[in-house]
């Protein structure tokens, strides 16, 4: 208010001295997506790392060597259909279903956790084969970016069954509805990175 | 005035709720099925190689993935230029042209760096060593 000058005159002046009211969680969904969209910035970087440094092979072993596009292939159909079981979960939550929400978060759960064990496997077959992040530009990069994501879907699993405690707890209440349509943003944007990973990592570097 | 608030605040919960992004069982089934068959041409292309020309090939999944992404954003991530009156839209074309600059200006600038300091790109009779001492 120090900016303004005092009026002159007889014209009535009213100053709004309540803030005016803010709902809660009516800005939550914009601010999530701002989080994703920082996010994304994070992804853009190791993207970028990894497209200068992903050549770089110090005389060690190269995509094509090492990438088992089968694997890679089962992994990103755990991940899409993680998504779209995700999507019936918020299906049945608008229905307000409770028992059949859990039971979709939960096959969610299941696939997202199928995801990790695939990458985790091939992670120690690459690992067990000399191919270490030590070894090579071209390594550091690839565990750098790929780590990143697995370890984003971890925390979205950690993320998953705190909200199926939550749910079981206290129902389908506002917040929780609201902190599962976070999730599922988060949930989905996870697979729109991955679209990245396997097509710029995995398929054009077998490519390469 | 606490009954105002109260309204207030169930207004809002309404209005935050109408305002989110709802999919259909549809929606999501057509997303799901354009996702399935993006993702299983590039596989496929790249296994068998189909293509031949693997520079062709690289164009054609990299295409693939942007229509893919593009799949996911509408029918799973429910964009739209209306949600929450525009300004996710806002952000998440801020975001593209950062995203842009980064990838593009890291490839653009690391390239040339890389052509410049690479000693067997020097002239012939001297390695890249010397080439950067005669510059001084």
């Amino acid at each position: 208010m120090s900016g303004t000058t005092l009026p002159s005159g007889d014209r009535p002046v009213f100053y709004e001295t309540e803030e005016h009211a803010h709902p809660e969680g009516a800005s939550t969904m914009l601010g999530f997506w701002i989080y994703l969209m920082s996010d994304c910035l994070i992804f853009a970087c190791l993207f970028a790392t990894y497209a200068v440094l992903g050549g770089s092979y110090a005389g060690g072993p190269g995509p094509r060597d090492l990438f088992e596009l089968p694997l890679v292939a089962l992994n990103t159909t755990m991940l899409l259909l993680s998504s779209i079981t995700y999507g019936f979960a918020m299906l049945v939550m608008d229905k307000g279903r409770v028992g059949a929400t859990q039971l979709w978060l939960a096959i969610t759960g299941l696939f997202g956790l199928a995801f990790l064990s695939i990458e985790l496997t091939e992670f120690a077959n690459l690992i067990h084969e000399g191919a270490t992040p030590q070894r090579s530009a071209f390594l550091s990069s690839f565990f750098t970016l790929v780590g990143t994501h697995g370890l984003h879907v971890t925390f979205g699993i950690v993320w998953l069954v705190t909200l199926m405690a939550q749910v079981a707890r206290h129902g389908l209440i506002a917040a929780n509805r609201r902190r599962l349509m976070c999730l599922s943003l988060f949930w989905h944007f996870l697979d729109v990175i991955w679209i990245g990973v396997f097509t710029f990592v995995y398929l054009l570097g077998v490519l390469r | 005035m606490s009954d105002v608030g109260h309204a207030g605040a169930r207004h809002g919960d309404h209005h935050a709720q109408g305002d989110a992004p709802h999919g259909s069982l549809g929606g999501y089934m057509i997303g799901f099925g354009l996702s399935v068959l993006l993702t299983a041409i590039p596989f496929w292309l790249v296994m068998t190689g189909a293509l031949g020309d693997s520079r062709v090939t690289a164009f054609v999944i990299m295409g693939l993935a942007g229509v893919q992404i593009l799949v996911h954003m509408i029918f799973f991530l429910h964009m739209s230029t209306r949600s929450e009156g525009g300004w996710t839209m806002m952000a998440l074309i801020f975001t593209v042209v950062i995203v842009g600059i980064t990838l593009a200006g890291s490839l653009w600038v690391m390239y040339h760096l890389n052509a410049n300091m690479m000693p067997h790109a020097s002239m012939p009779g001297g390695d890249g060593v010397h080439d950067m001492q005669d510059m001084r």
